[in-house]
């Protein structure tokens, strides 16, 4: 169970290392794949070793990847229009959000 | 709680897998062979799920996630084909603070988790038919969540196509 746990962080430390450092818009969709995954992997352990009366936590997993495969559809229709204004996706050329 | 020996060397090599990958998919200069490493580490995390006694969730992981997902990643790569290129740095100036603040994060969690042991663990193994518990679960328990998933996905949908498609002359 631990070794899942430790697993899991391993992998959310992964992407979040990745969101921070990376600069195509693309890289950081990519990160944040990973930390759903750590997620997904802490629900299924809990689900298996912890008491939980049915399947809650294999339930909640799938939900996860709903919502994220939304996200990544969302995201990646972002990025398409980003890169059509901006000729590139690096996240250092539009701060137009920053006041 | 006696498994199989075997599932515990499956999981120590999935596991080594599931890292390995995940460190090339952040590290990796070329994106593309990044998006390559991103399906390997999600199958990887698909055999980590049956070593859990999740097998819905890990045929779902490989349907969604790897053929689906990673796909639409490749394909957003394609269409920002000039971004691929190898000369262009693909992190930021931050990397080396990340490094070691993500460093710290695993050892605090490691750390945590060798001084816990405040879980009451399951006494009763999971259901044997885990497809059929699963579809029942969605069409009792958590059908009003399993509504609402779906009209997220169809709103993300028209989303997608509203937001990418061309502007009308």
């Amino acid at each position: 169970m631990q070794y899942y746990l430790i697993l899991a962080g391993i992998l959310f430390a992964i992407g979040l290392f990745g969101v921070i450092t990376r600069r195509n818009t693309v890289g950081i969709l990519m990160s944040l794949e990973l930390m759903f995954n750590a997620a997904n992997i802490n629900f299924v352990a809990f689900n298996k070793y912890v008491i939980t009366g049915d399947l809650a936590g294999q339930m909640f997993a799938i939900f996860i990847v709903a919502v994220a495969a939304a996200e990544a559809t969302i995201g990646l229709a972002i990025v398409l229009l980003i890169y059509r204004n901006w000729r590139g996706i690096d996240t250092d050329n539009y701060s137009i959000m920053k006041w | 709680m006696a498994e199989h020996a075997s599932v515990g060397i499956m999981f120590w090599i999935l596991a080594i897998v599931v890292v390995v990958s995940g460190f090339l998919v952040v590290s990796l200069r070329n994106i593309f062979h990044c998006a390559l490493f991103l399906m390997l580490c999600l199958t990887a995390v698909a055999g980590i799920f049956i070593t859990l006694d999740a097998e819905f969730l890990a045929v779902a992981q490989v349907l969604i996630y790897v053929g689906a997902v990673s796909v639409l990643m490749i394909f957003a790569i394609m269409l920002t084909r000039d971004l691929a290129d190898k000369q262009i740095p693909q992190t930021n100036k931050h990397a080396m603070l990340a490094f070691l603040g993500c460093t710290a994060f695993v050892l605090g969690i490691i750390l945590v988790l060798s001084g816990t042991d405040m879980w009451r663990w399951a006494k009763t193994p999971l259901p044997v038919e885990n497809v059929m518990t699963i579809g029942k679960l969605l069409m009792t328990k958590y059908v009003l969540p399993f509504e609402v998933i779906s009209i997220l996905l169809v709103a993300a949908m028209i989303g997608a196509i509203v937001l990418a498609r061309k502007e009308k002359a």
